[in-house]
């Protein structure tokens, strides 16, 4: 035998076989040490925007790099630069403080009983403010729980996505989803599931329909960090570059599933970006707190599905600065005041300087901005509470048998007689 | 009329809604330019184009997951799990997508999808080519499950659940694919030509889902059953000589209570049949439906025949599967109570 064969058995060089070993990813600071994220590498390299009928095979670098516009110095740069004027910027981040400050009331809701849960989107308001603004109005999203920008950057009633939060008589759920779990096909807001992933092959499938009839919208989708392990999330990527499928597959990875850091979901030895490269897909890493990078990302995405290249992975970089949800407590399993050492900053304020620093915008513009936008979320607060909140005012039992078929059959109307009036 | 297999009929359901519905796509592993492992889609890529009968990747949540997406946008896919016992992968977008979307929605959006599967033994296909699970989807609600048991009601009911608003999953007892089969597996094939219910009609036509059949009417003793097991039930009957009712259940949901109550009634006794697994079976409802609807009637304990609660062995397929020896046996115990 010659002393490779050995060695292709696990043997040592003296003959001996090792002990096998595995490896739990860890992260690198854990409650009751500092905060401390200075391993994280931002790729340097500037990528230039590449023109959207390239061959997929010359955007490998895309999956490891970083597309950025706003520097530190809260100036925009580079061929990525979207051409927004300030109006636009001005809407982008006025949809991104109304979802953060509806966050907070409804986090408060829950705080006080009126709702049983709740998951605000701290720190992500980027993402899909943005790409709500790079979609047209009328493609569909099928977002995961954390997107609610998308319906806030789509001018969708505060009232009724707060009415679903109470599970109240104006639910249009009709009180049966978990809070946040909205649904609104006239804002092309797919009903969001709670179970992850699957809504990733399920846009690919709506993308299909869409080109089979001849449509012209598209699909887009987004899934964490965490859920890029699902079977589903490798369906919708088998399944987009197989059939060229004109959809956009967003990875969120905001570093957190829970307590579980993106080491767990494989995030150590790749990016989230590279899982396109073995599927023959695009993948593109962008800063997610970076307005402008992802909406100019996501608008190359855009017209490149639309000039039948097919689908792009987009890793979203981006940190979960609140809890997983209003049943969480961070501070379980991160040191406290991870958030804030986020090396790409805070998205609402990062668009703020820059419009500041475009001389478009002011810190006292800013703070009325805010007061108005309270007054908008306490005034429709107020409205939704009129329609009851949890336990009080829920829709009536009977209707708990409706939409399970699109007709009751024989044994439904047997049990709501059962369950009376 | 012209005399079809089960598969030429099942073939014809999709041909008929493939040109009724532009909206009706169909695909699946091996579906497309080959037409499938069973044949079921034989021609229709030819006929209809690559864009609406396709072939796909190996990924049952795929297949399923895909069907779900263009459900909710408005088409009617109609998909193919190539086996029964492969349907697993996609029990997630089954249950918790498919069948959920509707309510979770409050009705915004829903997926009318059918799923087609053949099931079931008798082929000798061990454990990964024979299981019949239908009890499992069953069990779950705004799923509709229908299994035929010939080729008329087969091409019946599968235009019934592709014109369906609701998700349907609808098994094919891949052993009555080219016949009639009763049980009897030392004898030889039986083919569908020469059975009435061979006898197909060429267009559209449709079995209403929630419809069970009374393929022999009888006062002694109420059976039970479908799919395969009701051409063994039908056998056991006549090789018995008992004057049994035998009922082909067709769509186990939603489940035609009123047929069923209204033959218990008539003979005081009851036999379910079927070929899945005994424990959480879907024979364990029917004998408790039977039993809240039909108790001052019995005359006898319902009686339960069903495969045996283990994997399907391929050796001993023979000793597994519920033949007309066994069925005339429980039919035996009902009467002599």
């Amino acid at each position: 035998m010659t002393s490779s064969a050995a060695g292709g058995r696990g043997a040592t060089a003296e003959g001996e076989l090792r002990p096998l070993r595995f490896h739990v990813p860890e992260p690198k600071c854990r409650p009751g040490s500092s905060p401390d994220l200075s391993s994280i590498e931002l790729p340097t390299q500037v990528l230039p925007r590449p023109a959207i009928d390239t061959p997929r095979e010359r955007l490998h670098e895309y999956a490891y790099g970083l597309i950025r516009v706003l520097g530190d110095d809260h100036r925009a740069s580079g061929d990525w630069a979207p051409s927004l004027d300030a109006d636009q910027l001005r809407q982008g981040l006025r949809s991104m403080l109304l979802t953060r400050l509806f966050d907070q009331r409804m986090l408060r809701a829950q705080r006080t009983g009126k709702t049983s849960f709740y998951m605000q989107c701290t720190g992500e308001e980027a993402i899909a403010v943005a790409q709500a603004m790079a979609l047209e109005p009328n493609d569909m999203c099928f977002p995961s729980y954390r997107q609610q920008g998308l319906l806030v950057a789509r001018g969708w009633s505060l009232v009724d996505m707060m009415c679903q939060v109470y599970n109240n008589s104006a639910d249009r759920m009709k009180g049966r989803q978990l809070p946040v779990m909205y649904s609104a096909k006239e804002a092309g807001f797919f009903s969001i599931s709670g179970n992850l992933g699957t809504q990733a092959i399920q846009a690919v499938g709506w993308a299909m329909a869409s080109a089979y009839k001849g449509d012209t919208r598209l699909a887009a989708t987004w899934v964490g960090d965490g859920t890029t392990a699902e079977a589903d999330f490798h369906y919708a990527l088998t399944f987009a570059a197989v059939y060229r499928v004109p959809v956009l597959l967003n990875v969120v990875n905001n570093q957190w599933a829970i307590s579980s850091f993106q080491g767990i979901a494989g995030g150590e030895a790749t990016t989230f970006a590279a899982r396109a490269i073995g599927y023959g897909l695009p993948g593109l890493r962008v800063d997610g707190n970076d307005f402008l990078a992802v909406y100019a990302a996501t608008r190359w995405a855009i017209a490149r599905a639309r000039a039948g290249h097919g689908a792009t992975v987009l890793e979203l970089y981006t940190y979960r600065a609140a809890a997983h949800s209003s049943s969480d407590d961070p501070s379980g399993y991160r040191p406290d005041g991870e958030a804030a050492c986020w090396p790409l900053g805070d998205p609402v304020e990062r668009l703020k300087q820059h419009l500041i620093a475009l001389g478009e915008w002011s810190e006292e513009r800013h703070a009325a901005l805010t007061e108005e936008l309270t007054e908008e979320v306490k005034v429709a607060g107020k409205e939704a509470e009129s329609h009851g909140t949890l336990g009080r005012q829920t829709p009536d039992p009977r209707t708990m048998f409706d939409d399970v078929f699109k007709d009751l059959p024989a044994h439904l109307l047997r049990q709501r007689d059962q369950l009376g009036n | 009329m012209p005399s079809m297999t089960m598969i030429q009929a099942l073939n014809s359901a999709m041909d008929v809604m493939l040109e009724r519905d532009p909206n009706v796509l169909v695909f699946g592993e091996d579906v497309g330019y080959f037409g499938g492992v069973f044949r079921c889609t034989a021609g229709l890529q030819k006929k209809y184009g690559i864009n609406r009968v396709f072939d796909t990747p190996i990924a049952e949540g795929g297949i399923v997951g895909a069907a779900v997406g263009m459900g909710a946008y408005g088409l009617r896919p109609v998909v193919e799990i190539q086996f029964a016992d492969y349907i697993y992968p996609a029990m997630d977008q089954l249950t918790s997508e498919a069948a959920r979307l509707r309510y979770r929605s409050g009705g915004e959006f829903s997926a009318p999808i059918t799923v087609r599967s053949p099931c079931g033994g008798g082929i000798y296909g061990g454990q990964t080519h024979s299981q019949s699970p239908e009890a499992l989807f069953a069990h779950v609600c705004g799923l509709k499950t229908v299994m035929p048991s010939n080729p008329y009601d087969a091409k019946g009911l599968l235009i019934a659940a592709i014109e369906d608003d609701d998700p349907v999953v609808f098994f094919e007892p891949k052993r009555l694919y080219n016949g009639p089969f009763d049980g009897h597996h030392d004898r030889p094939v039986k083919p569908w030509a020469g059975h009435p219910l061979g006898e197909v009609p060429e267009g559209y036509y449709r079995i209403p889902l929630g419809q069970a059949a009374i393929l022999r009417p009888g006062s002694a003793v109420t059976v039970l059953c479908y799919g395969t097991m009701v051409h063994v039930a039908l056998a056991a009957v006549e090789e018995s000589g008992v004057d049994a009712e035998v009922i082909d259940l067709r769509t186990l949901v939603p489940l035609d209570l009123e047929t069923i109550e209204n033959s218990v009634r008539k003979t005081g006794r009851c036999v379910v049949v079927h070929e899945a697994t005994r424990t959480g079976g879907f024979g364990a409802e029917l004998s408790a439906q039977v039993q809240e609807a039909c108790f001052d009637y019995l005359e006898a304990p319902i009686e339960r025949l069903t495969g045996w609660d283990t994997p399907y062995p391929l050796a001993h397929e023979w000793h597994y599967f519920p033949g007309p020896a066994r069925v005339g046996a429980a039919l035996k115990r009902a009467l002599e109570y």
